[in-house]
């Protein structure tokens, strides 16, 4: 991007952000790869602030298939308030094949359809990436390897947009969660632990929402 | 210049097509990613030389997802080096309008490549017939 290209951006974002309307909430999507918990998260942040769920959580992989969104949630952190959307997105993949589902006790014609649906999923929830969301919350599964192509391409995109980011190492409720090394894996960014699942540091995640997204 | 293309065609073993930056430069994304998932669906290993820009990388991630089929095309393997810190465009390129994206990026068809291995300094894929 060129110098004038770089000054009409960094301007048209300053009076964006001084004429924004505070009480538009902000969209915050929920990212990361399939079986992370990002459904798990999604939901204990709706139930808490809202009393609603946003969509059925399984450990089969790639159990949300169309981003959800979850509309004007109030996280109240120290006096200050914070309005999001919660898109719950499906876990983003460069593959997806029918015979993975067949392990989980499908037949064919229902692997078939859940494989078609997630692959429609995945795209659905990269275009609302570069499209739709204000910020994003990146959710890993703590036991496992944080240095994977998928996930550096989506830091990579994520930061390429300029869109604040919160690194999430979830299930700590494991035996073989390994904060250390998600936050090794993406140094530039702070990692917060926490269990979704047992409602483990979501306090801390809260806090780190409002200072983020707020 | 030539097409890379093989009288024998993949079918007795694996084509791995070195893509180079100067083949690459002045298409437009949509031209890369046709490339690249041409390539990869006729079973090609595609290494490019200065990879993709991070948004080129999502429309790649979307295009392939819209591709998959059950009886076919079940997507891709993608490793990349990552951008180097000592290689990143300095201020006056970026004043310039130059963006550096350059890292070694290795594409292949999911369903070939049995496993892709990364550290810093080396990609290694094993690689399958059809």
């Amino acid at each position: 991007m060129g110098l004038f290209a770089e000054l009409r951006d960094s301007i048209s974002r300053v009076s964006a952000s001084l004429f924004a309307d505070d009480s538009e909430p902000k969209r915050i999507g929920i990212y990361g790869p399939p079986n992370a918990g990002k459904t798990t998260l999604a939901n204990r942040i709706a139930r808490d602030w809202t009393g609603d769920a946003v969509g059925p959580e399984s450990h089969i992989p790639h159990e949300t298939r169309r981003a959800r969104r979850k509309e004007n949630v109030e996280i109240k952190r120290d006096g200050k308030t914070v309005n999001i959307d919660i898109v719950d997105t499906p876990g983003v993949t460069t593959k997806v094949d029918y015979s993975e589902f067949l392990e989980h006790d499908m037949e064919k014609d229902e692997a078939v359809r859940r494989s078609r649906e997630a692959t429609e999923g995945v795209a659905e929830a990269m275009h609302w990436l570069r499209e739709d969301v204000d910020g994003v919350i990146y959710v890993l599964d703590s036991t496992e390897d944080p240095f994977t192509q998928v996930n550096t391409m989506l830091i990579g995109i994520i930061e390429s947009r300029d869109l604040p980011v919160l690194i999430l190492a979830n299930k700590t409720d494991l035996e073989g969660s390994n904060i250390q090394r998600v936050s090794n894996a993406f140094p530039q960014h702070e990692t917060i632990p926490l269990s979704a699942l047992e409602g483990e540091n979501m306090d801390e995640v809260y806090e780190k929402i409002a200072e983020y997204f707020g | 210049m030539p097409e890379t293309t093989s009288e024998d065609g993949p079918g007795d073993g694996v084509q791995i097509d070195l893509i180079s930056a100067e083949r690459m430069s002045g298409k437009t994304s949509m031209e890369k990613i046709r490339m690249i998932l041409d390539g990869v669906r006729d079973g090609k290993i595609v290494v490019l030389e200065a990879g993709l820009t991070p948004d080129e990388e999502s429309k790649l991630i979307e295009v392939t997802m819209s591709e998959i089929n059950p009886d076919g095309f079940s997507g891709i393997e993608i490793e990349s080096f990552p951008q180097s810190e000592t290689n990143d465009t300095g201020l006056l390129g970026r004043l310039m309008g130059k963006q550096s994206t350059s890292k070694l990026t290795v594409v292949g068809p999911a369903n070939q490549i049995q496993s892709l291995h990364k550290d810093e300094t080396l990609i290694s894929a094993l690689v399958s017939r059809k």
